[in-house]
């Protein structure tokens, strides 16, 4: 499972840096006498409503799903973990301050805020991205403090602090890398959830904005055209459905690595 | 269990004010002035002015706050810009067919994910749970906004077998429950799964075995229903998601519920009825959470909330 997931990981990247390379034709070109026009030998996977091709589009859409999945992750952890890591260490009301703010934000539907996010602020890559990562942190975070919380009191970190070394020696050089196993496997399964997420606010018209191709937006486009063009709605979900399924076999293989206790079981 | 229960009614109201706190800021984060991005950009001053007096947008932010709080006690949740009606009686009037849908959805998760997860525990390691297992994480992966459309096109388009948009008869509610219902399935398949494996280590299911009974027998009458107790903690948890699904697959199948009201109350900007719709979910949410929790402790006596 965990080199099937690394594989399809592997393959959409090449995909997203090679599109400008290995793309049939541009992404935005159009051939209108062929609007709607299904899977061809010229265009593998048919055209859409505004006669672009549909596989370029995919192409291209890789680059938008990956990109706001990485920056999305990359806040969140960076964020979360500062957050978290704070919080598990200095304790006291610093402590109490963060995690009753992280008890808040757990307790609101996470797709839900974004989506209320990027209505008032208006849809944009770059507010999906904020909307995203302004939930995201919360996991992080929590998991961060639970890790710090527990490393703390080891040996390696007590005698980092008999030896003088101060706050911030401790956090970012003793503790933050002790948590870096289970912050890699939430990463992970955190691509799959900003990719996924992404994608439903451009489904919904509220993410990326036509004329960028976002596999959101192209499913969008696609639910005039079901019963015409079904090829239109197949192949953008696929491409979705696929990357996601990488990031959690992925994920999910790493957790198992991580923590071989999980699992196990026994037999009747 | 009762001081349990109010500590934890306790926890419950900072979570809430936190709720209202972030959906009363909500306006108050939209990108220049608000009445003048609901009326567009070429509207009248007057009827710019005129706006922010009726949203009250012109006065003190506390005093703003403590008005809305005190709406929110007396169940206004302000009047629709659009339909010019009571954000609550439009949410009242759609609050059914959403709960209609997230218990049907509910019904085709715990329908398909305990067989599945059971199957596949006690074949642990076999064909049989490797491919179950494997369908799971795909139903994990694929989003309802393309297994939607997907069910559409097969079960309504090419074989006519289904309705693809709107409520009414039972058959209407097919598609859409099985769309947002397949996710969690396939989240609480594996939890079933692992929740039996744990079951089937312990000693009174090998006791069972020795007193004769069959394998059957000793998963179903002994292990499975202890196993049920996270199975249900985790869809009652999952429950207020189904919520949030709602939005997706309501306006897939343009299924008259809250979430489709969301979606068209963001598109015409009316943003008494989007806070409105936001609230209701979210503190739907809140209280499914403390009920999971609560009905958590009365499933499992050895829990104990000191």
């Amino acid at each position: 499972m965990t080199r099937v997931g690394a594989m399809i990981v592997a393959l959409a990247v090449s995909m997203a840096v090679l599109s400008p390379i290995l793309a049939p034709y541009d992404p935005a070109s159009q051939v209108l006498s062929l609007r709607l026009a299904g899977p061809m030998l010229d265009h593998p996977f048919g055209l859409d409503e505004l006669g672009r091709d549909i596989l370029s589009r995919i192409l291209a859409g890789a680059r938008i799903s990956l990109l706001v999945g990485l920056a999305v992750v990359s806040v969140s952890a960076t964020a979360g973990s500062l957050l978290g890591a704070t919080a598990g260490y200095v304790g006291g009301r610093l402590d109490t301050l963060i995690s009753r703010i992280i008890d808040i934000l757990m307790a609101f539907p996470g797709i839900l805020l974004a989506i209320a996010l990027v209505a008032v602020l208006g849809p944009s890559l770059f507010n999906v991205v904020l909307a995203l990562s302004a939930i995201g942190w919360v996991g992080y975070a929590r998991l961060v403090r639970g890790q710090v919380l527990r490393a703390r009191e080891f040996e390696f970190v007590q005698a980092a602090r008999a030896l003088g070394a101060g706050t911030w020696r401790v956090l970012l050089t003793h503790l933050l890398p002790a948590t870096l196993p289970a912050l890699v496997v939430q990463s992970t399964l955190g691509m799959a959830g900003a990719i996924l997420a992404e994608a439903s606010l451009s489904f919904l018209g509220l993410g990326v904005q036509p004329p960028t191709p976002s596999w959101g937006t192209m499913l969008n486009g696609g639910r005039a055209h079901l019963l015409d063009a079904p090829h239109l709605t197949v192949f953008p979900g696929l491409a979705i459905a696929l990357l996601v399924l990488g990031f959690n076999f992925l994920g999910d293989g790493l957790r198992d690595r991580v923590d071989p206790r999980r699992g196990m079981g026994g037999r009747v | 269990m009762g001081a349990y229960l109010l500590r934890r009614l306790a926890l419950t109201v900072p979570v809430l004010i936190g709720v209202a706190t972030l959906v009363f800021s909500l306006i108050h984060l939209v990108p220049g002035d608000p009445a003048q991005a609901m009326l567009g950009e070429g509207a009248a001053p007057a009827d710019v002015t005129a706006l922010r007096t009726r949203l009250g947008l012109d006065r003190p932010l506390y005093v703003q706050y403590g008005t809305f709080v005190a709406g929110l006690a007396r169940g206004d949740l302000g009047t629709s810009f659009r339909t010019n009606t009571p954000v609550a009686r439009m949410i009242a009037e759609r609050m059914p067919a959403t709960a209609e849908l997230a218990v049907a959805a509910m019904v085709v998760a715990l329908g398909l994910a305990i067989p599945l997860g059971i199957v596949a525990a006690v074949r642990k390691g076999s064909w049989i749970d490797h491919g179950a297992m494997t369908l799971a994480l795909v139903g994990i992966s694929v989003p309802n906004f393309w297994l939607g459309p997907l069910l559409a096109i097969l079960f309504a388009v090419e074989w006519n077998l289904l309705p693809v948009s709107g409520r009414g008869t039972p058959l209407h509610l097919v598609l859409p429950a099985v769309t947002l219902g397949a996710a969690l399935a396939a989240i609480l398949a594996r939890m079933t799964r692992a929740s039996l494996l744990e079951e089937l280590r312990e000693l009174y299911v090998v006791a069972a075995r020795a007193r004769g009974a069959s394998r059957w027998r000793a998963v179903l009458r002994h292990a499975f229903r202890n196993s049920l107790i996270p199975v249900v903690t985790i869809a009652g948890l999952q429950f207020g998601s189904l919520l949030t699904g709602a939005i997706i697959t309501e306006t897939i199948f343009a299924w008259p519920g809250v979430g489709r009201l969301l979606i068209q109350s963001i598109s015409f900007r009316d943003y008494p009825a989007v806070q409105g719709c936001i609230l209701l979910i979210a503190v739907t949410y809140v209280f499914v959470n403390l009920a999971t929790d609560l009905v958590y402790g009365l499933l499992d006596p050895r829990i104990r909330y000191d």
